[in-house]
């Protein structure tokens, strides 16, 4: 016991919380002018919460299926609000991911000039917001972080961004508002039916079939009485806010125009950390709430992911903007991930084969989101450095050739894209090769149109590079200056993890498989 | 004690009357005192509070007609007590700048801040109704004299429509009374007396309508936005801060817990109605020109969420509603002030696509950061106030009608929506490149601007983070004897 | 009874008459020459001594015992046309006390040279009015309301300099003499079917008949038709805009306040007693003949005339009339109520109604004085030239208007009670709720007044107010008045209640 004995009675998650909290309003306070003391005090915050989750990481019992460090304290007993923090593979998984992309942002903006200080606390508020999301099990608590992380990113974008920034941050702003209205209510509903709040007892109650016969009471009469109509409501409800922060085709059209006109470091949080906000909430609310529905739907659902893989494909392909470009490849990861999500909820009565195939697509799942958090940010710093190498210009038919100048710099990107690419090795591969092996036989028909997803993206990607790094030399760009020092220092580590992640994943899956595996039981019937 | 809230009020206004011409100055010093006081009045009686009802006050008064000088304070009337003295004290900060007629304006408004004291704490229905119609006439004078556009207009409307208001309610009381037998006014008696059900088809919506048409009632409420514009920025913080709460509170207060079956047969009509202001209101917000006018206009769609709360009659929805009073109140107060006295007072417009082309966020950051906040605060994002107080109006409104709750869900995505387009074009604009209006230093923010936002800012967190502060006062006012017929009749939660 | 006995029963209007002749003499005798501010002073003075002195008879001389009849000879006849009791004695002190606060806002004014003649006229007025609230005989209101008719007419005609003021009492006089006559049949019907013209002796006669006799309808029009003359009552107010208007401002506040107290309490009196069973009912669907139908008819008319002309009236004077006109519409209500609150709420309401409008009019001869007319104009800038006028001012629009915590309110509130609980069923609830909706619309024009006065600048170049010192005392004393019957109505309500009730109405 021991050190995780201490651990587990140390309110180590709202530490981790309130760090980059505390960060924010240190440099709120802070006189205008220091630029660079505000850099470096937002920096030090960004890696002192990568301290919190280290530790937390190695304290981690691997074997346990319970919520780890847990707090919970009563809040508001009148409407079954409580302040609940724990963590288990999935929420560690994410929270290592958010410390990790944190940083690796605040390093990717550090030529920003304007309202430094600000800028920095904006991304201090926001990592805050993510790690309470990503920790939070009581839905008071949780809807408190999910919508409060959304006012960081629409000032970040609104204030910092491209021309077309000020649509960019409405547009986002009020479609993820839709969503959340939307599970609001629903959520309400879950209340007045179940009287409680809390996600564990919520999914307890999904499992046994108990939530879709309280709602049924609570409401009975107010809609046709067909018996599955009202539930089903309730969880199109829950659904349209989580669909809309994935983001789900049709309800994707935020994505593209924000992650362009954002700045780079916000582009990279946005991709890496906050698009995860939307799957992890399917694994953590929606899936388990809500088995019976997502089965009365599948077929539409899985329609919905294969069209996120094949148009978003389709769509990059189409791209002149490199941000752009690199936004709808986001959206087509992530709708791997939802494929294999998916293809998990589909009734298999529990017998061994079919869970270890569910078993193998919801580590592929998780993998996924990982490593996509870690490759697109990359992804998307490269682009950054690009665009201020070259004034301002990001066309993919603005450049040519670059290989002949900057060779480490195309390089290093080139090994982001093959990561992104799912070539073996790197650890995109992992993920995805681990979804398309479990949902194969689970929902084959699906997972074989997607495939054409992956050959459309390997065409848009081997074009980019073709395009942008081979070539005739532009003449303009002859005298592009390569990755210099620092910049090589911000994405070498990064580079490296996706090496390790990728020969050897079993970093990640040793610490995820146990809750994976609960997932699965829970599904059982 | 907590009577001396409304004593020390008029006593200001008596100093203030006597107070010498040339002391003008002095005015403000004088009317800031008593507010203080009538908030440290408050806090005290918050935090020393009794469970259930207390009586503050009973004395016989005119007893040939069983009207007794009756002020008494259950957790209800202490939640808003406390508002009342956070708004009076943050609106005179925020008129620390006035100039002419000061002595006068503040008398005004201390004789408006005693009224309201005296209406939250009154259970005698005269003495209510007294302190009710008292509070009318400050509010025209306030607006008519040191009001902005249209303020004659705005005044008089205000006045009218209040006072109609109010005729129908002193109809309502008046046949209560005779019906009862014409021997007490005291709220707590009459409450119990069994009113017969026809009576009380007519004499509930007569009642609840008039009070809740200082609450904005749609479609009585055109007095709200045209009122609020007129009116000068304290004025305004007060008028939709408080003053609509009024309206509100009296309908919780006389009509709904005299008339409990009254209310089960018209909660549906009344329902619709709120919902109505709910959508109407902000809809109408998102088109309007005038940065007032906006905030005018989401007055009466947050207003329509207290009264949709109130006929939920379950526990939650009921607290909610006044919960949603508290943070309205609150945040409300704020808008108003960042509108009014940050902005209008100096640039002197109001007209949004003129304030986009200012590039406010630059010259006034503080005022930047406030509204940024406020607004938040306004759309109901959580953490705030108004998040707490709408999740159980909806919780509320589940239960008693789904529809609506899905139809209030609606309004609040329109607010979202009114609430961004507003804070972009008044802070957020694209400063326009143009020579010729060179836009010349705005005066910073001042020392008492500061502490007032501040102080309101502080309330909405700290309400958000803790609402159990207020909805342990609040729920156990409803457990009153009082409120019991109510909630028996609306099947209690 | 014997002649002193008789005098003795009629102490405080004789001394009253003796003031009024030691005034007149007084001021042809000694003050002839002086200036006319000092014969005002003086004489005024004198006149409040007699008030005074009368007020201080009627609190503290008891009343004659009840059994003070002797029999036969002619004494005793008239000995039972008045009565003295409490009831009675409170409303002469009030109207007493209306006469005086007319006198002292009388003081400053300049519009007549005959100083005696006008403040005996005064006096002579209020005798009249102090033997009408007291008379429980046909004739002797009649011999009254023509005492204090006659008395009214020339005040209204004092100001020579003004044409206006001529117009308007002749056409008081001409309407108030066919009124007269009107009235004069309708008693002299009422005579002929009871054989008498004791209002008691009355009642009982007319108790017994069941079905409505059409000719007692008849008298009842008749004399409803001459007290609504002297009440304003729609149809029968038309001279009073012009006599509010031409009349010399101190004139016009008698007429308001004092004249309409007494017609009042005798209309009171003559209906709830003489023709106690024939009221018949204007409950909501439940119409019987009778008079209180017709009085409801009355006073919705006068509601709504009243308030709705005031609000396009552009002189004070004028708009105080219209004004008038609607209060006695309210006040009617109280007598509709049929019953000891009833009438309590009506001497209530017209007392402190009297003390509003006479303060209200001592304003106005506070403005007319400085700018020469009352234009709603000239009230402009008041608030910064005057402040404590201003104030006052703003007590009695307030008051008028019906708003807490003034006794206007409270007032108001008491008579739409007493309307209320009069008829069961709350059979009147229909005619309060008119009432109450036209008091809303009120508001309106009074608070045009309080615009001019608080809100619009002062034009430039005013030469600064003065107003004369017994003017302010004068209407501070009025306004703390009012707001202390509003705020303390217990004061004066018990002792009301009380001697309504021990009259047997």
């Amino acid at each position: 016991m021991g050190l995780r004995g201490i651990m587990n009675h140390f309110p180590i998650l709202t530490i981790l919380t309130a760090t980059p909290l505390a960060g924010a309003l240190l440099l709120l306070l802070l006189p205008a002018g220091n630029q660079r003391l505000a850099r470096g005090l937002a920096l030090a915050f960004g890696l002192l919460g990568l301290l919190w989750v280290a530790l937390m990481w190695v304290n981690f019992d691997a074997t346990s299926t319970k919520f780890q460090f847990p707090e919970q304290h009563d809040w508001i007993e009148s409407l079954g609000a409580q302040y609940y923090l724990g963590v288990d593979g999935l929420g560690l998984l994410m929270v290592l991911l958010t410390a990790i992309v944190t940083p690796i942002a605040m390093l990717a903006s550090w030529r920003i000039n304007d309202k430094v200080s600000t800028y920095m606390a904006l991304m201090l508020m926001l990592q805050s917001g993510l790690f309470g999301t990503f920790t939070a099990l009581n839905f008071f608590h949780w809807f408190i972080f999910w919508e409060l992380s959304l006012v960081p990113a629409f000032f970040l974008i609104k204030l910092w961004g491209g021309p077309g920034r000020s649509a960019a941050a409405t547009q986002f702003f009020i479609y993820t508002m839709v969503g959340s209205v939307a599970m609001l209510l629903s959520f309400l509903a879950i209340f007045w039916a179940t009287k409680t709040f809390d996600f564990k007892l919520l999914a307890d109650m999904g499992q046994s079939g108990q939530l879709t016969s309280a709602l049924n009471a609570a409401f009975d009469g107010w809609l046709p009485s067909r018996h599955d109509f009202l539930p089903l409501v309730i969880f199109a409800g829950v659904f349209l806010g989580f669909a809309v922060k994935v983001p789900l085709v049709p309800f994707h059209t935020w994505l593209p125009s924000a992650y362009a006109e954002a700045p780079t470091g916000t582009t990279m949080m946005l991709t890496g950390v906050m698009s995860k906000m939307g799957v992890y909430g399917f694994l953590r609310i929606l899936v388990p709430l809500f088995p019976e529905q997502m089965r009365l739907v599948l077929t539409p659902l899985l329609w919905f992911a294969v069209a996120t893989i094949v148009l978003s494909a389709c769509s990059a392909f189409a791209q002149r903007d490199l941000k752009r470009v690199f936004a709808y490849s986001s959206i087509n990861h992530l709708g791997y991930c939802l494929l294999g999500i998916f293809a998990v909820v589909k009734f298999t009565g529990g017998e061994e084969p079919w869970n270890n195939e569910k078993a193998a697509a919801l580590n592929g799942v998780l993998l996924q989101m990982f490593n996509h958090g870690l490759t697109a940010s990359i992804l998307f710093c490269f682009v950054g450095y690009l665009e201020q190498r070259s004034g301002g210009l990001r066309g993919l038919n603005d450049f040519g050739g670059l290989r002949k100048v900057a060779p480490i710099f195309c390089g290093l990107m080139g090994i982001s894209i093959f990561a992104s690419l799912g070539l073996p090795g790197l650890n995109g591969f992992v993920g995805e090769f681990l979804i398309f092996k479990g949902s194969f036989s689970l929902a084959t028909w699906a997972t074989a149109l997607s495939v054409i997803g992956l050959l459309v993206t390997a065409i848009f990607l081997l074009t980019m590079i073709q395009r942008v790094f081979n070539g005739p030399l532009n003449v303009k760009w002859s005298g592009l200056p390569d990755l210099s020092w620092p910049e090589r220092f911000v994405v070498l580590p990064a580079t490296a993890l996706m090496f390790l992640i990728g020969l050897c994943p079993q970093i990640l899956i040793g610490k995820i498989n146990v809750t994976v595996m609960h997932l699965v039981e829970q599904l059982k019937f | 004690m907590l009577a001396w809230t409304v004593y020390i009020s008029f006593i200001g206004v008596v100093a203030l009357m006597l107070l010498p011409a040339s002391q003008a100055r002095r005015a403000r010093g004088v009317a800031l005192l008593a507010a203080l006081f009538g908030l440290a009045v408050g806090v005290v009686g918050v935090v020393t509070r009794a469970t259930g009802m207390q009586t503050v006050v009973r004395k016989p008064w005119i007893p040939d007609l069983g009207i007794s000088f009756y002020l008494g304070a259950d957790g209800i009337s202490l939640t808003l007590v406390l508002l009342t003295g956070l708004a009076a004290v943050v609106g005179i900060l925020f008129s620390w700048n006035i100039e002419t007629r000061a002595k006068e304006f503040f008398a005004f408004y201390l004789a408006l801040i005693g009224g309201v004291y005296g209406v939250f704490l009154s259970f005698d229905l005269f003495l209510l109704f007294v302190f009710y119609e008292l509070a009318i006439i400050p509010k025209y004078f306030l607006i008519a004299i040191w009001g902005s556009t249209n303020r004659e207009y705005g005044a008089m409307k205000l006045a009218l429509y209040s006072f109609v208001g109010s005729a129908m309610v002193l109809v309502g009381i008046i046949s209560a009374y005779v019906v009862a037998g014409g021997k007490t006014m005291n709220l707590l008696e009459l409450a119990q007396f069994p009113f017969p059900i026809a009576f009380q088809h007519w004499a509930f919506p007569l009642v609840f309508i008039g009070f809740a048409i200082l609450a904005g009632i749609w479609p009585f409420h055109t007095w709200a936005p045209t009122g609020h514009v007129a009116a000068p920025t304290a004025a305004s913080m007060l008028l939709a801060g408080v003053v609509m709460k009024l309206g509100a509170y009296g309908a919780l207060r006389v009509a709904m817990t005299l008339f409990p079956q009254g209310l089960v047969f018209w909660r549906n009509e009344i329902a619709l109605l709120a919902v109505i202001g709910i959508v109407y209101g902000a809809m109408v917000a998102l088109v309007q020109k005038d940065f007032k006018f906006v905030i005018g206009y989401s007055s009466v769609s947050h207003m329509g969420f207290v009264l949709l709360g109130l006929v939920t009659i379950n526990s939650i929805g009921l607290n909610g509603a006044v919960l949603q009073m508290f943070s309205h109140g609150i945040i409300a107060g704020l808008l108003f002030a960042v509108v009014g006295r940050m902005v209008y007072d100096r640039t002197h417009t109001r007209d949004l696509t003129v304030l986009e082309g200012m590039n406010l966020s630059k010259a006034l950051p503080f005022a930047a950061g406030t509204f940024a906040v406020a607004a938040f605060a306004s759309m109901g994002l959580p953490g705030f106030s108004g998040f707490a107080a709408e999740l159980q109006v909806l919780i509320g409104a589940w239960s008693a009608f789904p529809t609506f709750a899905v139809l209030a869900g609606f309004g609040i995505l329109v607010g979202v929506a009114y609430t961004l387009r507003v804070l972009q074009k008044s802070f957020f604009g694209e400063p326009v490149p143009d020579a010729e209006h060179a836009p010349h230093p705005l005066p910073p923010i001042s020392i008492p601007e500061r502490i007032g936002a501040v102080i309101l800012l502080a309330a909405t967190v700290v309400v958000g983070l803790f609402p159990n502060l207020l909805l342990t006062m609040i729920d156990d006012g409803f457990k009153t004897h009082l409120f019991d017929a109510v909630l028996r009749n609306g099947g209690a939660s | 009874m014997s002649y002193l006995e008789l005098l003795g029963r009629v102490a405080p209007e004789t001394i009253i008459v003796i003031t009024a002749l030691v005034v007149m003499a007084v001021d042809l005798v000694a003050m002839r020459g002086e200036p006319l501010r000092n014969r005002f002073w003086v004489s005024a003075g004198f006149a409040i001594l007699g008030c005074v002195i009368c007020i201080g008879w009627l609190l503290l001389i008891e009343p004659p015992a009840a059994s003070a009849n002797a029999s036969g000879g002619l004494l005793p006849s008239l000995a039972s046309m008045f009565t003295d009791d409490p009831l009675t004695r409170l409303v002469k002190v009030a109207l007493l006390a209306l006469t005086i606060c007319t006198m002292v806002i009388s003081v400053e004014g300049t519009f007549t040279d005959h100083v005696g003649e006008y403040l005996a006229l005064v006096l002579m007025a209020t005798v009249g009015m102090m033997l009408l609230v007291s008379s429980t005989d046909l004739l002797m209101i009649f011999i009254s309301l023509e005492l204090t008719s006659l008395s009214l007419y020339i005040l209204t005609a004092f100001n020579k300099q003004n044409i206006k003021s001529a117009e308007a009492a002749l056409k008081y006089f001409l309407f108030g003499g066919m009124s007269a006559a009107f009235t004069l049949f309708g008693l002299s019907l009422v005579y002929g079917l009871s054989g008498s013209t004791n209002l008691t002796q009355i009642r009982a006669v007319l108790s017994s008949g069941a079905p409505l006799d059409p000719l007692l309808i008849m008298a009842m029009v008749m004399a409803a038709v001459g007290f609504g003359f002297k009440i304003a009552a729609v149809p029968f107010h038309l001279w009073a805009p012009d006599a509010y208007e031409g009349a010399p401002t101190p004139s016009a506040a008698l007429i308001a306040s004092g004249s309409k107290l007494a017609s009042f309490f005798i209309f009171a009196k003559v209906l709830m007693v003489g023709f106690a069973h024939a009221g018949g009912s204007g409950a909501w669907h439940d119409y019987q003949a009778g008079w209180l139908p017709v009085l409801a008819i009355l006073a919705a008319l006068s509601m709504a005339l009243g308030n709705l002309a005031a609000i396009v009236q552009s002189n004070v004077k004028r708009l105080l009339a219209y004004s008038a006109i609607a209060h006695s519409g309210y006040a009617l209500l109280g007598l509709l109520a049929n019953s000891p609150q009833g009438v309590s709420a009506v001497i209530f309401y017209m007392a402190t109604y009297g003390l509003t409008v006479v303060g209200a009019f001592g304003v106005v001869a506070v403005v007319e004085q400085s700018e020469g007319d009352a234009r709603i104009s000239n009230f402009a800038g008041l608030s910064r030239r005057e402040p404590l006028v201003a104030f006052c001012m703003m007590i009695f629009m307030l008051s008028l208007a019906g708003i807490p915590p003034l006794a206007g309110f409270f007032g108001k509130f008491y008579l739409f009670v007493a309307a209320a609980a009069g008829a069961p069923n709350l059979g009147w609830l229909w005619l309060v709720i008119f009432a109450i909706a036209m008091s809303a619309v009120s508001l309106y024009y009074y608070l045009q007044v309080l615009k001019q006065i608080y809100v619009v600048a002062a034009p430039a170049g005013q030469r600064t107010m003065k107003a004369p010192l017994t003017s302010k005392v004068i209407l501070a004393m009025l306004a703390i008045g009012v707001v202390a019957l509003g705020c303390a109505p217990n004061l004066v309500l018990g002792k009301l209640l009380g001697s309504i009730k021990a009259f047997g109405l």
